[in-house]
């Protein structure tokens, strides 16, 4: 069974990110790096290009240092499920300003296309629940999407979880820069912090 | 059955685990993730009762690598905690650290290389500094408890300040031995 999302992944990510104020945001390697670069490059962004199962924790431990800033991590159904345990470390955790948005085609895009276990039936946002996230959604349309904007602001109330089933079909990439040093000291800078 | 007598006993009497929770604290450590080892069960418990600090229990120690470098994105210092089986776990998360040049300090308490009764323990302990050298890890040993300060805050300044990962290993001749009695 695979999720029957009708969603434009560029277009849901466009949506979800427009007017997105301070928000921090930490994406998963493949494709939502490139969706989130093509909504618009931003020094607040951290971009992984490795590190599979690593978004979700990036973002915990910056929501951690950052308690006055909302922080959301754009990531894929693949990349999340490498990390299942990192969802009951983050609801154990209860950061109140961290969202984790899960774009859901079910498949590994970057490797060709396989079936993922979220294609096979897992349901990540009923995952989510079940490990303890006090919020979790499934945002199908365009109007969902709009409608949830407000919550990524949020600095409390979280952990939130939203899973957004997402079409499959090919997208061009889009490559954001790929110097992770350059990355974290872009990062580090938006938020003044010193450069040693 | 069989149940272990709590090493955090024999821990909590030793000076070292308050060594380095002042030193981590004085360094202004403020986040610190980790899979519980008995030999760190002091540290642990520093940790914990000082609100100034973020503990994080993790499923798998990996994931304390990850928040390791969200905390220093967002300008905290963060400390892992583990025992060597744990190290393997990381392999693939450590290129995260290296390709962004970020600073990671994990305290690894040893298994596997002392008065090690149990087997299982023994291939993970050995490879241990093996596989953290190999990933680009400096390595520090941590044998006496005397050295606590001077091995921790040398391991911090090569961290935070030099932009390197570091794990302090601690020797599990210092830990001592896994004590057992018999369930009642």
């Amino acid at each position: 069974m695979a999720p029957d999302g009708a969603l434009d992944r560029r277009k849901a990510v466009r949506l979800l990110l427009a007017e997105r104020g301070d928000l921090l945001v930490v994406t998963g390697l493949g494709s939502p790096s490139y969706d989130v670069f093509d909504a618009g490059d931003h020094d607040g962004t951290f971009y992984l290009w490795g590190a599979m199962g690593g978004a979700a924790m990036v973002g915990l431990g910056l929501a951690l240092a950052q308690p006055s800033r909302p922080v959301a991590v754009i990531t894929g159904d693949g990349e999340q499920l490498m990390a299942a345990g990192a969802l009951m470390t983050i609801a154990a955790k209860k950061p109140g300003n961290l969202t984790v948005a899960v774009l859901d085609n079910g498949h590994f895009g970057e490797t060709g296309m396989q079936v993922s276990h979220s294609g096979l039936g897992v349901r990540l946002d009923a995952v989510a629940r079940a490990c303890g996230f006090p919020a979790t959604a499934a945002l199908a349309t365009e109007e969902d999407l709009a409608a949830y904007r407000p919550e990524l602001a949020r600095l409390s109330g979280g952990p939130r979880f939203a899973r957004i089933p997402i079409a499959t079909g090919h997208v061009e990439r889009a490559l954001p820069p790929r110097d992770g040093a350059y990355l974290k000291t872009r990062f580090r800078r938006h938020l003044g912090i010193r450069v040693g | 059955m069989s149940e272990q007598v709590s090493d955090a006993e024999a821990a909590g009497g030793a000076r070292w685990p308050l060594v380095l929770y002042a030193a981590l604290t004085g360094a202004g450590v403020t986040q610190a993730s980790y899979v519980p080892d008995a030999g760190h069960a002091r540290l642990i418990e520093l940790l914990h009762q000082n609100p100034e600090v973020q503990t994080t229990v993790l499923t798998t120690e990996e994931e304390g690598i990850a928040l390791s470098a969200g905390a220093w994105l967002g300008g905290a210092k963060a400390v892992l905690l583990m025992q060597s089986s744990g190290v393997g776990n990381c392999v693939n998360m450590l290129s995260l650290m290296s390709a962004c040049r970020m600073p990671l300090l994990a305290l690894v308490t040893m298994r596997g290389e002392w008065a090690e009764f149990n087997p299982w323990q023994i291939p993970m302990g050995k490879a241990t500094p093996g596989v953290l050298e190999l990933m680009g890890v400096t390595t520090m040993r941590l044998e006496r408890p005397e050295d606590a300060e001077e091995v921790i805050t040398s391991a911090m300044t090569l961290a935070f300040d030099g932009d390197q990962q570091v794990a302090v290993l601690i020797s599990q001749r210092m830990l001592g031995r896994k004590r057992w009695v018999e369930a009642k």
